[in-house]
């Protein structure tokens, strides 16, 4: 399978940053770019990487099991992310992502149904500071309110 | 290694430092449990289930992980300790399935063991099981991952012992699961280590699974019947059946170690083709069932008349020692022939002969295992003696042994060696010339080469090896359960038991292209598969064996005789090494060959004394160089004993017969294999020797 | 994205004193306030001098276990076969906690400068950056970072004309709070499962690819260039004894003015809530202080009045841990708050042993069953036991991180458990076991 030369480049970067030897260390930021670009982590994918590092299919799908940002299914165009751990629940994240669900009517790793927008509740990400706080693919959105949540998604079912 | 005062359950006791306190408490007598811990395989610390209590030590520690020192004070069964294990073993129950009635593990399962000696009698679990379909990976292969502890033994044993690596964890957390090799099947040797190593019901076998309860089985030990490497296996018959095999005892030269055909090839025992009654070829020209009075009558008769030196006998490499001692016996006297031979697959003759006058060359199993550095010459190791390479790969793992590998192709023991070489075939011995300088550094050696190392070649290797100036020893690489047993008896043209000189006769070739053979007698041996024709068209043919094979069809009497699992003897592995074989069934309407030898003897009149196993051992341990001193007690209690080397020079071969090896993959042992069911469903890749 | 919150006057700045100039993150910014002045004059100093200094300034680890840094730093051997690494841990992961990412987002040359104090401490060539998956914005800003400082002779060989050379780089995760837990974060660094690894050995003998690693926190590594400028002792007396230095404290939850603020270790946590956060929001009352992370035993209001250093935290029960300090008020259910902290520890068990494993699943499916009123009067004690069973009996300490929040919560809010029971029409008062 072929990757876009951009993502080429910096593979062919990136397996230089490791010993000699240890170029297995490249797979998960592989496996991230390579998710990034096509959109969810195929078996082709697996394949691939794993022939590129010397590792069989299985070893990939090892680590692809573990990691919960990798998908083995395609999320959405729009990846929406939700925390509602400890300091987004005491601002009213879990309300956020219930409200999120009635709005899409989706539930928990759901994908609507022409592939533009997926729901995902997830574990504190680093924003509680700035509590509730939402990822849109990579980008966060804090101290969001029901309001403005309601206007983000609506500017993403555009 | 320095030694170190350890107290443990208030007995002081002394052992090296930094060894495991697990091994340490087990040398004692102390059981620390454990689940992930395994002998031999990588340390893991998952299972918790060995926790002790380590004066000043600020909580629980592993045992499995923890190195002793000097003055270490530990308690075993301290009541916060015993309270750990209840309580580790609670939260595993939480999540099991707990189907005992229906496991196959139930009576042999490590869960049930330790909650029946450590855990607590109910449990304060309320909430749902999650569950997870059961899955089919191979034929003999299934996976349930409820049940599954996640122990990582599989994953080990898999990776560490076989050097597959076909097995993997994916998943987290509660999710985890055990994943094949490709995606939803497996594809690896199919060796069944797996199942026979998970401590639950959580692997099971394809061919045994809801067979029978582990405590209605008789438990049979006894040995492999197919390659040469001679692995103990443990029978599990019922009914008359053999359901399993296994050798969770560990006990003899192979551990718990097993390749797919000593695990589950012995269903050709059972397979609908086995012969149950003696055929005659009638007026017709066709095979017909007779009963054994008549036949035995027949052939009695017809030996009698045709017994002289055009008289051809094909000895074999499955039966035991003392079939195939008997055998050339009597075709020697009796018959009055020199015409013997059997299908030889390694030059082990011109080895012996090169080593004469020395002892203790021949390496053994368990050397291939403590050796320093091993070279494999012009072998596919893992697949044609999977034992050995087993041995080879432990003893890189655990002492780091230099390993050396030249083969016409690529071969699994690539991976661990320190060099490997490609050579055609002709060209091995020059290209391990080339290895001289590091070999020599060594410090001891074991070589291990195939069949296209005879004649002269073999001298040469031997020659280079007594050049190297460390202690090295040879194995001569053969391919059956009895080769090497056979040669040893005597099944040769021109030598005798213990390779003494005879006058020669024909070998095998010469018999089969001779125009003049009054008879052939094969027995145990399929000389004409792939088409070959026996020169003699109106040789009188009489073959015993348990199939209707290519030779079977030429016959004019065919024998059904018993398979190695229906028999006592003994039988020679690759190295030289004697073991002892056990009658676990029998097939109704078939003889052992020994008996049938006592009887046809009896029909012509000719005494042969007691024909039974433990007679003409006795007279093979009078008579035989190199088993005159094999010590009994081993052999009895299911041991391994090496052969004495031949002292003196043995005479080289006036008849050289044609060395070759029948190139089995894992997957087959000649046309044994043909007829084993589940051997034909796991084929994966056939014939794929260097690949 | 900019800086998030206010300064409050009330903070000592010592390492987030840059957040908010004008492009904060470029070098240039950087060079203009005393950068790269720790890494000239430690190219002058000896690697033990350096290793004293970070020893005298009583700095402890960020990242959570609070170990003394300069003594982990004099454990990576002087000789080595192996080549040294340093690799620096950005996974972020503790619930509460945000302030890596400000220091990466406003201030990647310090952290670079730090790093590159630790190399000449250790002798180290080679490192790497293990930042979250979640953070993908950081990676672009700290690969930018990088660039200039190898373009303006900071990393590369010959770093400010001597012999001393380093290269530097990012690294992401992809979503495992496991794996900032260190020995699993160089399992993942090394492209596997993020399952911790056996220790001994410690990744000071035995680390990234099975070489001498020196490992730390961003904010650890992000305070050793002013140690270094200011001296070890200035640096130390801005905390309290054994707790040299100051702090960037996440506060977040039920308070006014949420925001990560630098503070000095010893700094009382009822000022900080107070007169940093503005107090408890709504007028309310405050409930309780979860200190250190979500893995921190939380303290009730009347606990509170203590000085944030490790030793006074541990005193009370608690943990200073990542620094992440959550404040409830009166109307926080305490039940639904184990089970949230529970669901997160299950989420992110790696799975490898069975007290943690086992454990955190049955825990969250009684903690889920008691807060649905369906609870049982046995249960409340039934989950205290079950995490005191796992506490102290796994293999990483994600298992007592689960276990210690549980068991404090249980014990000190044991009446919001009995309500949620009371309220379950078919609760018995005694139930027979199943056997
Ligand atoms: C489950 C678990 C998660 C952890 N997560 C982090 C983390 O996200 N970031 C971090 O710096 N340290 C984390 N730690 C602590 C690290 O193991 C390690 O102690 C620390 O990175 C060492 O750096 P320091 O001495 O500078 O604090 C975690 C520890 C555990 C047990
Ligand atoms: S399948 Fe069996 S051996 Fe493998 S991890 Fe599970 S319990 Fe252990
Ligand atoms: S290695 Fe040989 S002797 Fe051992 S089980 Fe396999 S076929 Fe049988
Ligand atoms: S405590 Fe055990 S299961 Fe939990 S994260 Fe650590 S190693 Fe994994
Ligand atoms: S709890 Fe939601 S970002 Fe930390
Ligand atoms: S035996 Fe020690 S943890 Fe499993």
């Amino acid at each position: 399978m072929t990757f876009s030369p951009e993502l080429e480049a910096k593979f062919a970067d990136l397996v230089t940053h490791y010993p000699e030897g240890r170029q297995r260390a490249a797979l998960i930021p592989m496996l991230m770019f390579g998710q990034d670009e096509i959109g969810s982590v195929t078996q082709e994918m697996m394949e691939e990487l794993g022939r590129r590092l010397g590792l069989s299919t299985m070893q990939v799908d090892e680590v692809v099991g573990y990691y919960s940002m990798l998908h083995k299914k395609p999320m959405g165009k729009f990846h929406v992310q939700v925390c509602t751990n400890v300091a987004c629940m005491l601002r009213g994240g879990a309300e956020l992502y219930d409200h999120a669900c009635h709005k899409l009517g989706l539930g928990h790793k759901q994908v609507s149904a022409d592939g533009r927008i997926s729901l995902e509740e997830v574990e504190c990400m680093g924003a509680c500071s700035w509590a509730p706080a939402i990822q849109v693919n990579y980008d966060f959105h804090h101290e969001v309110s029901t309001d403005q949540l309601d206007t983000i998604l609506e500017g993403l079912q555009k | 290694m320095a030694l170190v005062n350890v107290t443990i359950n208030g007995v002081s006791v002394q052992a090296e430092n930094g060894a495991l306190l697990i091994e340490v408490a087990k040398q004692n007598g102390i059981e620390i449990p454990a689940f992930c811990y395994y002998e031999g395989m990588s340390l893991q610390a998952a299972c918790r289930m060995c926790l002790v209590e380590v004066e000043k030590a600020p909580k629980l520690m592993a045992g499995c992980t923890l190195p002793v020192a000097e003055g270490m004070v530990v308690r075993t069964e301290s009541e916060p300790v015993v309270k750990a294990r209840k309580t580790t073993l609670e939260f595993l129950l939480s999540n099991h399935p707990l189907d005992c009635p229906v496991c196959d593990k139930g009576g042999e399962c490590e869960l049930q063991d330790m909650t029946f000696k450590y855990g607590v009698g109910e449990s304060r679990f309320t909430e749902a099981k999650q569950h997870v379909p059961e899955k089919q990976w191979s034929p003999v292969v299934f996976y349930d991952a409820p049940r599954c502890i996640l122990c990582y033994r599989c994953v080990r044993v898999c990776n560490e012992g076989m050097g597959v690596g076909a097995l993997g964890v994916s998943n987290r957390g509660v999710y985890s699961e055990i994943i094949p090799s490709h995606g939803d099947h497996l594809e690896c040797d199919e060796c069944g280590s797996c199942i026979d190593i998970c401590p639950v019901g959580s692997l099971t076998s394809g061919i045994y699974r809801y067979k029978t309860r582990p405590w209605e089985m008789e438990h049979v030990g006894t040995v492999c019947t197919h390659c040469s490497n001679g692995c103990k296996t443990t029978l599990g018959v019922r009914n008359n059946e053999i359901v399993r095999g296994n050798n969770r005892d560990r006990s003899g030269i192979n551990g718990e170690f097993l390749c797919v055909k000593g695990r589950y090839a012995f269903d050709f025992n059972h397979h609908p083709e086995r012969l149950q009654t003696p055929l005659i070829r009638n007026a017709e020209g066709v095979l017909e069932e007779a009963s054994w009075s008549r036949a035995l009558k027949l052939v009695a008769e017809k030996f009698k008349a045709l017994a002289g030196p055009k008289f051809g006998v094909i000895g074999s490499t499955r039966t035991t020692n003392e079939e195939n001692y008997l055998l050339q016996k009597f075709a020697r006297t009796t018959l009055g022939t020199a015409n013997i031979d059997h299908h030889r697959s390694g030059d082990v003759v011109t080895l012996v002969d090169s080593l004469s006058g020395k002892t203790g060359q021949l390496g053994t199993v368990e050397e291939v295992y403590t050796a320093k550095a091993v070279l494999v010459v012009a072998t596919d190791l893992s697949q044609q003696h999977p034992l050995l390479a087993n041995k080879v790969r432990a003893n890189f793992r655990h002492h780091k042994a230099a390993v050396y590998a030249v083969t016409p192709g690529p071969v699994r023991e690539d991976k661990i060696a320190r060099k490997f070489l490609r050579a055609a075939e002709g060209d091995s011995i020059a290209a391990v010339e080339s290895l001289r300088d590091e070999l020599a550094k060594a410090g001891d050696l074991v070589i291990l080469f195939g069949d296209s190392i005879q004649g002269e070649k073999v001298r040469q290797l031997v020659a280079f090896g007594e050049s190297l100036g460390i202690p090295v020893k040879y194995v001569c690489l053969v391919d059956y359960a009895n080769s090497r047993g056979a040669m040893d008896m005597g099944v040769l043209p021109d030598l005798g038991p213990g390779y003494h000189a005879t006058a020669p006769g024909l070998n095998l070739q010469q018999m089969l292209e001779a125009t003049d053979l009054s008879a052939l007698w094969v027995v145990g041996a399929n000389p004409l598969k792939g088409g070959k024709t026996l020169a003699s068209k109106d040789a009188f043919v009489v073959v015993q064996d348990l199939f209707r094979t290519e030779t079977a069809e030429r016959a004019d009497v065919v024998l059904p005789a018993g398979s190695a699992y229906e028999k006592n003897g003994t039988v020679t592995n690759v190295c030289g090494q004697v073991q002892r074989i056990k009658k676990g069934i029998e097939t109704v309407g078939s003889k052992a060959d020994l008996a049938i030898i006592g009887l046809l003897a009896r029909g012509m009149g000719v005494s042969l004394g007691a024909v039974d196993a433990d007679t003409i051992f006795a007279e093979i341990a009078a008579t035989v160089p190199g088993y005159s001193q094999l010590p009994m007690p081993i052999i009895l209690t299911g041991g391994a004993a090496q052969t004495h080397p031949v002292n003196g020079r043995v005479p080289a071969s006036t008849v050289p017969g044609n060395i070759s090896s029948a190139r089995d993959t894992l997957f087959t042992t000649g046309s044994l294999t043909r007829y084993s069911k589940i051997l034909n469903e796991v084929l994966e890749k056939p014939g794929a020797l260097y690949s | 994205m900019k800086l998030f919150n206010e300064p409050s006057p009330l903070e000592t700045r010592i390492i987030s004193f840059r957040f908010g100039l004008e492009n904060s993150a470029s070098i240039d910014t950087y060079l203009a306030h005393d950068g790269y002045k720790a890494l000239r004059k430690a190219l002058e100093m000896t690697p033990d001098d350096v290793i004293n200094e970070v020893k005298a300034s009583n700095l402890r680890g960020r990242g959570g276990a609070g170990f003394p840094t300069g003594l982990k730093w004099s454990f990576v051997p002087r000789a080595s076969e192996k080549p040294k690494y340093i690799v620096v841990n950005a996974d972020e992961s503790e619930p509460g906690t945000c302030k890596d990412r400000l220091l990466i987002q406003n201030d990647p040359h310090q952290l670079i400068e730090g790093i590159l104090l630790g190399a000449i401490a250790v002798g180290a060539k080679k490192g790497w950056i293990y930042i979250r998956g979640e953070y993908n914005y950081l990676i672009a800003i700290m690969d930018k970072a990088i660039a200039e400082a190898y373009k303006n002779g900071f990393l590369g060989k010959n770093i400010c004309g001597t012999e001393f050379e380093f290269d530097l780089y990012t690294h992401t995760g992809a979503g495992a709070y496991e794996c900032g837990e260190e020995s699993a974060l160089l399992e993942s660094l090394e492209g596997k499962r993020g399952v911790p690894r056996i220790r001994p050995p410690f990744p000071a003998i035995s680390g990234a690819f099975q070489s001498p690693t020196l490992l730390n926190n961003v904010e650890t590594f992000s305070s050793v260039p002013a140690i270094l400028r200011m001296g070890g002792t200035a640096y130390s007396d801005l905390g309290v004894p054994k707790s040299g230095g100051t702090r960037m404290v996440c506060m977040s939850g039920h308070v006014n003015r949420p925001g990560v603020y630098e503070v000095p270790l010893g700094f009382p946590m009822m000022k900080f809530v107070n007169e940093i956060g503005g107090g408890v929001w709504k007028g309310r009352q405050l409930k309780a202080i979860i200190p250190g992370g979500s893995s921190s035993p939380l303290l009730r209001a009347e606990e509170c009045d203590i000085p944030m250093d490790y030793d006074s935290i541990a005193k009370a029960g608690s943990m200073l841990g990542s620094g992440g300090l959550m404040v409830m008020d009166e109307t926080t259910d305490m039940v639904k708050l184990a089970l949230r902290i529970m669901r997160f520890y299950q989420h992110e068990s790696c799975g490898w042993c069975i007290p943690c494993r086992e454990g955190t699943t049955w825990l969250k499916k009684m903690l889920q069953r008691v807060t649905d009123g369906h609870g049982q009067a046995r249960d409340i004690d039934l989950i205290g036991d079950l995490a005191q069973n796992m506490r102290g009996r796994t293999f990483c300490p994600l298992g007592d991180a689960a276990a210690m929040p549980t068991i404090a919560i249980v014990k000190k809010y044991r009446n919001e458990f009995e309500a949620y029971v009371a309220k379950n029409p078919f609760a018995a008062s005694e139930l027979v076991s199943i056997s």
